[in-house]
Formats: C-alpha cells, structure tokens, sequence
C-alpha cells in the first residue's frame, strides 16, 4: 500500500536514474517530463551528502523533456531524436533509457524504440521506471535487471571473482565507500570484487565479467535479491544474501567467515586476515574506551534508528551488540516488500530479548515523531535522516544523519562498513556530541 | 466550526476572484516566451517588441527543470503553510533542498530552525488507474492535524494532470470543513517548457486565496517579490522614507493576505513576480514598479525615481541617488580599474540575468556571451518600460546574446571557444560543467547582494576573492572529464538548435 509521507525518505523508481550515473561511461537518458531529472538529482544526489553530477549527473542527464506536444500526439518521435543526439554528442559506454511517468501514463512505446537502436547494435537498453511504479529502491533493482537483460552474454567463469551488490547508489550516501570497503575486505580474502558501481568499478568493463563471476554477494537487506535470482537463473550463479551491515568486529568477522565459505577461501588465510583486523580494531575501541566510560554518564544510553534494515540491524548490534547502548525504537523506512517484514524483523531480534525494541515499517516522518513522542524524557541519539533533526530536538536528544535525505553532512568516501566503518560511525557519533555540547 | 473558522471565510467573498479560473496559462502563451534564440541582444528586444519572437526548439536535449520546482520553492518558504505534492514520491525530489534553504534562512533571520512543512501523496500505478483524491483529502486532513497551518497548498504533477485528477473538488469541501485556505497550484511539469511558470502558478494560488482587500492602506511599505536573499532593499528604501515587505519566502500567511495594502509592488528580479504584481495592481489598485530592478547604477537610478513618484518621495530622492554614488565613486573606479578588459558570461534567467549583465557592465567587465534560460516577449504589465533587456543593453546592443533553457551540453560548447574569465551561474547544478572547464563559476547564492549602489562594491569583493585564487576550477580541468564527445565540441555551438516556427 502506498501511504500518504510527510518528510519522505525515498523517491520514485525514475530515480534509479542515479544508479546509470553511478556506473563508469554510462549515460542516463531520461524519456520524462521536464523537471524529473533534476529534482532526482536535488534529492538523491546533491541535497543526500551533496553528492554531485558526477560524468554523466546533474545538468549533463539527457532528457526528452516531454511537454504537452508529446502528452497529447505521443513522444515516441521526440524519444528518438534525444537518442539519436545522445549518441552522437555524450561520450558514453553504455546508454540506459528510462521511462517516466507522463511517458508511461500516455503508453509511449519506448521499449521498442530502444530495442530498435540495440538491433542497429548501439550499447542501449531500456528500463521502465515510471515513477509510480514504485521507489527508487525498485527503480534500482529494474534498471540493473534491465541490463543483466538487455546487455549480459555467457562468459567463461573466472576463479575467485565475486559480483557484489550493495546498497543502492546515491540514495545510500555511503554507497561508494561501502563498496570500496567490501572490496578490500575481499581482498584480504584473497578474492576479487568485480564492482558494477562507482570509482573502482571498470564500468562496462566490470558489467561485461557479471556473467563470469563465481559468487554474487548481496549485501542489502532486499534490493539486489532479484537480481540474484535472475542471475541464477541465466548463468547458473549462486547467491549468498547478507542482509545486515557488518559493522564491527563481531558482525563483519561473521559476514566475512560466510562469504569465505561461500567463496572456498582457505580456512587458514581467513583465520589470518580476520585477526589481524580485529587485532587493529581493539587496539582503536580499546584507546577510545577511557571515553566511553567517563562521559558515560551524560552520553545517551537509548538510541533510535531510522533508516532501511540493512543499517539499522547492523548498527543496532554494534552499538547494542559492543557499546552497550540500549534501543529505544527501530523504524525500517525503505519500505522493503511486506514480504520480508518477518524476515526483517528478526534480523533486529538477534540480540538478548532484554535488547530488544520495536520494529516499525513507516517512510512517514509525521508517524515517526509520534511514536518517538510517546518516549518524551527520553533524550536519545537518533541515527536517521536529516528530517529528524527536529524531533531530536523535541526530545532534547542528539542526532546524526546517515541516511536519505542527508542534507545536514558532505559524504565523500565515508563508510560504515566493517571494522574501520566502526570506527568512523564511532568518531562521528561522538564527534558530533562533543561538539554539540562545548 | 467555530465562530473565528466561519468569520475567516473571506476567500471566496470575493466575487471577482471566486469566479476566475483556477489555472494560470503558461508563459509560452501568456507571455510570448521562447527557450531558444541565438543573436546579438538588440535584435532580440527588436524582434520580441515586433510581435515576431518565435520558439527555438532543440533536437537533442538535456534535462530541464519544471514547474512544480519554481512554485514549490516560493510557497514551501511560507512559514505557517503546508505544501501537499499530489505526485508520485520523485516529485518531492526537491524537498530535501527546501528544507535546506528553510533552515538556513531562519537562522539567518533569527528564527527558530525548523523543518519546511511539506508532503507528498506518493501515488502509485493503483491510483493512476483509479484516482487519488481520497488520499488528498486524507492528506489535507493530516496536514491539517499535523501542524494547524493556516493555509496549504495542493501542488498538481504530471501524474495528478494526465490522469485528470479534481483536486478542486476536495479542496473546497475541505476547505468548508477545515475553515482555511486551500489552493490547487497548477504546476504540471509538462505543460510549460519555461520552469518560471512555476512561480506563476504559486502566486495565481496566492492571489485567488490568500491575499484579501485592504483594511488599510501602507502607503509607505513597499512589497519586493524576491527569493531567499538578505534584505538589501532596505538600505535604498528606508533613507526615503519607504519600508520593504520582502515576500514571499519567509513570509506568514497573515502578511500575504494583506500585500493589498502596500504603496506599490517591486520586484528583485521581474520574471519571478511579473504575475503577482500586475495581479496586486489589477485587483487592488498596487501599483507595480515597472522600471527593471535597481541593479547597476541606470537601473537603480530610474528604479529609485519610480518609487519615490509613485510614493510622494521624490524630494528626498535626488539627494540620496547623489550621495549614494558619491559614497561609492572611488572605490568603484578601483574595481573598474581591476576588472577592465575581463571577459564575462551569464548564464541566469532572465531580469535577474540582465541585471548581472548590467551589474558588470558597471564594474569595467566586457560581456562575451550569455545562456539566459528563457526570453519573455513581455511582462503580465504589457508596460515596455520594464524591457530589463534593453535596459541592461542600451549602450552595448551589439552583444552577443542566447537564450538556452540550461542546455549545458551547448554551454560547453560554447564556453570552449569563448574562454571568458569568470561565468555567473544562478541556477543549481550547471557550475560544475562550467568549472571542468577550468572557468571561474561563480555561483551567486545570494541574488540581492549587488543590490543597489552599495551593492557594486560588495559584488566586486565577492568577485575578487572568487577570481584570486582559481585553483578549484584548475584542479577540476586537469582531473575530471567533461561527458561530450569531440565530435560534438567541434560542431557549432548552436548547431542542434532548430529553425524558429
């Protein structure tokens, strides 16, 4: 059911828009109204850690900027003069047309337009991303469907060669950084990451070896987990889901023996990397213990989440898990399928039951404060959106932002993933209490 | 209702208003306005005042901005309304920098920070088949319960437009239940190619429920359509005896219901208030400033003299535009003397673009070219004394000019060759494709800092500190790449631009 969202904290599936962006060479051509690109890019992009245009972002996006011409006599005919331009003026590798709404609602045939320029054998395919069609989370997963389609050939299979897919590019600020995060932990593992997004990623290059691959990673609470299912299906590839952050020695040591498994990785050459990350780990939890334990008293003991699952269970059980904090609310705000509520819901429950708190499933930020509103001497840290700065404040608590919209914070290469994601979840936490309160 | 909900029911007491249509017809038609030309600046006031200015239209394009953008914006500023998007939840793509700008100018305004009011109805492929308007009443309603606004905004979308969406139907029984105001914005993104439309549609909202006949009149407040600038007004208003009501960001609802009651009606830049203004003067007798905005010393000067006719306050204006340009004199001579011979390009929308124009003009700059987003042929007044073309180019007709909805791919092209010294950018996004090019992008974030005659010396500081150091612009030349291919940047500039129709 869609609901009505005051605050929202996602957008429509034309903004997987930002996922073309995010893949090396590649150019997004939107097939849309006017002003869909832009305030895709405004909320996804720069206004959620300002992140920019990029290469191919920003004010570069093509679009057909339909208009009233196209909504009432077809924009088939003005799809394939954009396409025709963006082939000859964007310098791009691989070119991925996206439906909007306005083309959509009037049946535009723009799947056929495309399929068209395939056969004259340009690098083009099509996803249908209208936006009512769902978020941009679905958006994602279609587009990156579309090319596993549309793109991908058999290819010979390469030893130790693993697909990640993790969050969703743009929408998580810290998607570049988790990435290049999975891939050195990879790395230390002996295995190679092939990345589909982002600067390590080889572009066109990486999306090519897809089929090549021996394992797909999904690292997302749900996104990516039809992708591996079709990958499966038309190259025989198996799949290991993990579908929370490993965030700190426990959580990624685990993730990492799994994925070692998973791989075939030599139980030894495990053993070896993972102590010595944990060995680095301690010796920076250790060093910043004094602290933990002497502000103890006026630090927050209860703590808030509002992000999607993947975020909130993997920070709930390090901060619960090694800080001993305590959870005060947990609110899943991608609106993952209902299907994975149960599922969802455990991955919160892994901890002692006395660790437990409730699971709410809203994206609406009216619902959220009124629940928070029912713990009103609370103080907590909220771990959100920028939206929350304000009931943070009503409950005179503290807060960060690590999630969409995050328009209060510049994400560069930050990362929560792993042992050093820790770390730095740990700097900015208490950075910004420190701050606050001098 | 209570007895304070029904005697607050004055707008729809006013038949004039009740009875006009509730839609705002776009620029293209209303107004004559084009997104594409290429020309010298004369031949473009000539051909638009002959009635013969025809649309430009590209075969290859990059996205452009909407409606839904430039209304929203205005009206998610008003600190006591709501804004509902009946959209699907990418319209709302926006908010997060509304928000932003919210914030930021409360704290600059010493208000409270917080959060812009704002809600999506996030429609899905089940509404688009059998309508929303329930989920709109149900939106109103918990706007309504959420934050007792006294007012709220319905912005309409693409998706609200094609399906046919009533959105009048809900709002009035809402509004007889609620005792507020309530009203449709019709901002559809694809119905106007010239995003300024957008504000139009915001303020048409405005003027048909918001603003009420005068109890009083303020013969000596001022209203100054703007954005989110500081209040430069003031210091050219104040010293004759004038007061500035800047709306409508950051205004209440309260204070718009009574822009009826001002002396007159300016403009900080004439395309975003041409609507409104010649509104407040159609229905409530406001006058509008039609001179061009006091940017540059012409224009300020002739702005100046506007008002103070209008206002009874021409014995104090002569001696303050003396004194003023007195003060500034030597330090501006200095700045011409610095910034002689620099080339200069402007990629704005227009008034506020040919205010930069003029602006530095003033400071010794030669003007090599521009991208200005949109041209209207004429202002809502029909007045062409408010030309801010011609007035910005009445020495220098011969200037190079085009007219480019935000066409970076064509910006860049052009830029290559022209290799100016600095680039003013006032919309978000496009300095980037500037900077790449090793280009000082200037990016005017706040648009009343030029203001006036003060306002030449705090614009050349800013332009100084912005050039003295290019190494931002460098670094982003020699280490990232621009998405086009040669064979484009080696074809004309203007060469996907089509023939006039």
């Amino acid at each position: 059911m869609s609901t009505i969202l005051q605050h929202p904290r996602h957008l429509c599936a034309l903004g997987g828009q930002q996922s073309v962006v995010a893949i090396p060479r590649a150019i997004p051509i939107l097939h849309a109204g006017p002003g869909c690109g832009f305030k895709l890019h405004t909320g996804l992009g720069s206004y959620n850690g300002f992140q920019g245009g990029c290469y191919s972002g920003g004010a570069s996006l093509v679009g057909s900027n339909v208009g009233e011409k196209e909504i009432v006599f077809g924009g088939e005919q003005r799809l394939r003069d954009v396409i025709d331009g963006a082939l000859k003026v964007m310098d791009g590798d691989l070119y991925v047309v996206l439906s909007g709404c306005a083309t959509d609602l009037v049946g535009d045939d723009t799947e056929n337009v495309v399929a068209q320029y395939r056969r004259q054998g340009a690098p083009i395919v099509y996803a249908a991303t209208g936006g009512f069609r769902g978020s941009n989370l679905q958006g994602h997963e279609t587009i990156v469907n579309s090319i596993v389609n549309q793109f991908l050939t058999p290819q010979e299979k390469i030893p130790g060669l693993v697909n990640v897919w993790s969050t969703v590019p743009y929408y998580d600020p810290f998607w570049a950084g988790n990435l290049t995060a999975i891939q050195n932990l990879l790395a230390g593992l002996g295995l190679r990451a092939n990345l589909l997004f982002g600067p390590d990623s080889d572009g066109i290059d990486s999306w090519c070896r897809v089929p090549a691959a021996e394992l797909n990673l999904v690292v997302s609470s749900w996104t990516g987990l039809s992708t591996a299912q079709l990958l499966n299906e038309r190259f025989g590839t198996p799949w290991l889901h993990w579908p929370t952050l490993p965030i700190g020695a426990i959580e990624t040591s685990r993730f990492l023996r799994a994925v070692a498994e998973a791989a075939q990785v030599d139980g030894q050459v495990t053993q070896i990397f993972l102590e010595r990350q944990e060995k680095r780990y301690h010796y920076y939890f250790e060093r910043a213990a004094d602290f933990f334990l002497e502000f103890r008293w006026d630090l927050p003991s209860h703590y808030v989440t509002v992000t999607d699952a993947f975020y909130g269970s993997g920070i709930s059980r390090l901060l619960s898990g090694e800080l001993g904090l305590l959870p005060l609310r947990h609110f899943v705000s991608d609106q993952p399928p209902i299907e994975q509520y149960q599922a969802i819901q455990q991955q919160f429950a892994v901890l002692s039951p006395e660790l437990n708190a409730p699971v709410t499933f809203t994206a609406d930020g009216d619902q959220i404060a009124s629940e928070l509103r029912k713990h009103p001497k609370s103080s907590p840290l909220i771990l959100g959106s920028a939206w929350e700065r304000d009931i943070a404040a009503e409950l005179d608590g503290c807060h960060l932002s690590v999630t969409s919209p995050m328009m209060d914070r510049l994400a560069a290469n930050g990362s929560y993933f792993g042992y050093d994601g820790a770390l730095r979840l740990i700097e900015d936490i208490y950075g910004m209490i420190l701050t606050a309160v001098q | 209702m209570s007895v304070e909900q029904q005697i607050r029911q004055p707008f729809t007491a006013n038949p004039v208003r009740a009875n006009r249509g509730t839609g705002v017809q776009i620029r293209e038609r209303r107004l004559g306005s084009i997104t594409g030309f290429v020309g010298t600046a004369g031949e473009l006031v000539q051909i638009a005042r002959a009635g013969e200015l025809a649309e430009r239209e590209r075969s290859f394009t990059q996205a452009g901005t909407c409606s839904s953008f430039c209304a929203t914006l205005q009206l998610s500023l008003i600190q006591d309304a709501v804004v509902i998007n009946h959209a699907p939840a990418g319209c709302a793509g926006d908010f997060p920098m509304f928000n932003l700008y919210n914030r930021y100018g409360q704290g600059k305004r010493k208000l409270t920070r917080q959060n812009a009011r704002l809600l999506t109805t996030n429609l899905n492929e089940q509404d688009t088949i059998f309508g929303a308007t329930h989920k709109l009443a149900e939106a109103i309603h918990k706007a309504y319960r959420t934050f007792q606004p006294k007012a709220i905004f319905v912005t309409a979308s693409c998706t609200s437009g094609i399906i046919g969406e009533d959105l009048e139907s809900v709002i009035e029984e809402a509004e007889q239940e609620l005792g507020i105001p309530i009203a449709s914005v019709n901002c559809e993104g694809f119905r106007s190619q010239v995003w300024a439309t957008g504000w139009d549609a915001a303020y048409n909202s405005i003027l048909r429920k918001i603003v009420r006949p005068p109890h009083q009149k303020l013969p000596e407040t001022i209203n100054i359509i703007t954005f989110i600038g500081e209040d430069y007004f003031s210091e050219l208003l104040q010293p004759i005896g004038l007061k500035p009501n800047l709306v409508v960001p950051f205004t209440g609802v309260e204070q718009l219901e009574r822009l009826s009651e001002a002396g007159a009606t300016a403009h900080m830049c004439s395309t975003l208030g041409t609507f409104l203004a010649a509104g407040l003067e159609r229905e409530y007798g406001v006058p509008e400033i039609k001179s061009p905005p006091p940017y540059g010393l012409a224009s300020t000067d002739r702005w100046l003299r506007e008002v103070a006719t209008l206002t009874g306050k021409s014995a104090h204006v002569e001696p303050f535009i003396a004194a003023e340009r007195a003060a500034i004199a030597a330090q501006l001579e200095i700045f011409r003397k610095r910034f002689a011979g620099r080339k200069a390009f402007v990629a704005a929308g227009p008034s506020h673009g040919h205010s930069s124009m003029e602006v530095l003009q003033n400071l010794g700059f030669d003007l090599v070219g521009s991208c200005i987003f949109h041209h209207d042929a004429r202002l809502d007044h029909g007045d062409p004394a408010g030309d801010s073309l011609q007035a910005a180019t009445q020495h220098t007709p011969g200037l190079s000019y085009g007219v480019c909805n935000k066409q970076a791919f064509e910006l860049v092209n052009l830029l290559r060759r022209l290799q100016p010294d600095l680039v003013i950018v006032r919309h978000p996004s496009l300095a980037l494709s500037v900077a790449k090019l090793g280009i000082p992008a200037v990016f005017v974030d706040d648009e009343h800092i030029a203001l006036g005659y003060r306002g030449l010396i705090r614009y050349a500081c800013k332009l100084t500190n912005w050039l003295a150091n290019p190494a931002l612009e460098r670094t982003l030349a020699r280490t990232t790449k621009l998405p086009y291919t040669d064979w484009w940047l080696n074809q004309p500039p203007f060469s996907m631009l089509g023939e006039p129709r």
